[in-house]
């Protein structure tokens, strides 16, 4: 029995968690103040760490009574240090370090892009019969703040096989969601869209970029842009749907291929998605018709923001070794390889 | 850097950009000549080149990585060039207070290249020698963009550049009725 406590405040998810053996979640609590910044169409750093600063202790509370475990039967505790607003990683990893101190616990430092990705070792229900990964994998981690492909040969290993150019997937749902006036956030409102959509009603770019890993989305924004402008120039409504399905479509195909491309070129055991995007079903389903090798994912509340992947990358973490001192500070760019 | 102080100057320029890459050598241009303290405020839309003429300051300046967007980190900082630049996005700071709070005057007033895009939430703070940027997405894709700067020193810096429009000047008494 090896429990480690964790926490996560990098960006608008107040969470916390306890998990043994870093995969069975005996608890995962989340406070979202998604509805607080859905009304300014994105996180707005100063409200999420006061609101950060208002839940923390309620949420690690919370967290350990629904685990059904006391301070003495903690091994340790992981918080995240990056990368994410510096305002809500601060009061994460302050927290973290006071109740170390107090309660005697060591600290480890979780990259939350790690965590993202450990993500895909936890057992959902608890005891439920599952095989790790087995390495190498590949892995596509596609959120709000990152569109990273990561080859990892073992635990802590990991290389970065390319990343976005320019905007992150996510944000180019958030932002291309905005300019159809789908609102905030813009994943699932993009997704609930192009289901009544045809993709192939109007065409979009792919950024392919040949011969590298790296991923652009820019150009694929400013081309809704263009579209929703030619529209409104005839006095034309937009047609919504099919312009948010061709838009997922577009997203999905560049992501699609370039992961199975590094899966095949590094011949990995397994691909692995993780990170919020993660949890569109169109991505889903298109990566696991697609590939030849097995494709696995997190059920969609370990997707989004949540500290029990924070405890499945800390406890390996800790098992390696890794102790953060005193000093562990916030790194709001933090890179994981 | 001792440039006398004039923020009642302004000369603009406007240039057309017909594509992506002429945005970026619009910014490398400016980003090899861009000095220590200086602050560039871009305003546009979404889509309308924002980040595409920050890539380009980028590579003026040397900066080797990718420049990408600042929306998810608010900040990104890079140090690989000639100068650092700093690239900040304000759309989800609530306003001057945050900013302050976020510690933006260090990078405006600081030893590198302050890119701020929309900069009209936090206007309070930034110096009143600046250069401004504005980019509007013509009907064919082309982007209008015009360059003001406010301040001789900005002044000086956009003669540097050579662009093919002639400058107009106005007084910061027209800006209310622009």
């Amino acid at each position: 029995m090896q429990r480690i406590l964790a926490i996560e405040t990098s960006c608008d998810e107040t969470a916390a968690a306890v998990i043994d053996e870093g995969r069975h979640v005996l608890s995962n609590v989340v406070a979202s103040q998604e509805t607080i910044h859905a009304a300014y169409g994105g996180v707005f750093p100063e409200v999420a760490s006061r609101q950060h600063i208002l839940t923390i202790i309620p949420v690690v509370e919370e967290a350990l009574t629904k685990a059904n475990v006391g301070w003495r039967d903690l091994a340790a505790l992981a918080v995240t240090y990056g990368p994410g607003l510096a305002g809500s990683l601060l009061v994460g990893v302050n927290t973290a370090k006071a109740l170390a101190l107090a309660r005697h616990l060591p600290l480890v430092g979780v990259n939350h892009l790690e965590g993202h990705i450990y993500a895909n070792w936890l057992r959902v229900p608890p005891n439920e019969a599952k095989e790790d990964p087995r390495f190498p994998v590949v892995c596509l981690i596609v959120s709000g703040g990152h569109t990273d492909l990561i080859l990892m040969t073992g635990h802590g290993e990991f290389r970065s096989l390319g990343s976005t150019l320019d905007d992150a997937a996510g944000e180019a749902f958030d932002k291309v969601a905005r300019m159809l006036d789908l609102g905030y956030p813009g994943g699932p409102a993009i997704q609930k869209a192009a289901q009544s959509g045809d993709p192939k009603a109007v065409s979009l770019p792919r950024a392919w970029l040949p011969g590298t890993y790296g991923f652009s989305f820019s150009g694929l924004k400013t081309s809704v842009l263009r579209l929703t402008r030619e529209y409104a120039a005839r006095g034309e409504k937009v047609p919504v749907a099919d312009v948010a399905a061709a838009f997922q479509t577009a997203v999905v195909d560049v992501l699609v291929t370039k992961t199975l491309q590094a899966a095949d070129e590094y011949d990995a055991t397994e691909v692995l998605l993780a990170g919020g995007v993660a949890a569109n079903t169109a991505l889903r389903a298109a990566i696991t018709e697609q590939s030849d090798r097995p494709v696995r994912y997190p059920p969609i509340w370990l997707c989004t923001d949540n500290a029990a992947m924070i405890g499945a990358a800390g406890y390996f973490a800790w098992q390696g070794g890794r102790r953060s001192g005193w000093g562990l500070d916030v790194v709001p760019s933090l890179a994981l390889a | 850097m001792d440039v006398p102080s004039t923020p009642n100057v302004q000369t603009q320029h406007t240039v057309m950009s017909h594509s992506r890459e002429e945005t970026t050598a619009l910014g490398e241009a400016l980003g090899r000549r861009l000095q220590a303290g200086d602050v560039v405020v871009l305003r546009g839309t979404l889509g309308a080149g924002k980040t595409v003429l920050t890539q380009g300051i980028g590579r003026g300046l040397g900066v080797r990585e990718a420049v990408i967007s600042p929306t998810f980190t608010l900040l990104r900082e890079y140090y690989s060039g000639r100068l650092p630049l700093y690239h900040v996005d304000a759309y989800r700071l609530a306003g001057p207070a945050e900013a302050h709070t976020f510690g933006l005057d260090e990078y405006l007033y600081g030893d590198g290249v302050t890119v701020v895009e929309w900069g009209e939430r936090v206007e309070p703070l930034l110096p009143p020698d600046r250069l401004e940027i504005e980019l509007v997405y013509g009907a064919r894709g082309e982007r209008q963009i015009t360059l003001t700067a406010a301040g001789l020193h900005y002044a000086e810096l956009l003669r540097g550049l050579d662009l093919p429009t002639p400058p107009t000047s106005s007084q910061i008494g027209d800006e209310e009725a622009r």
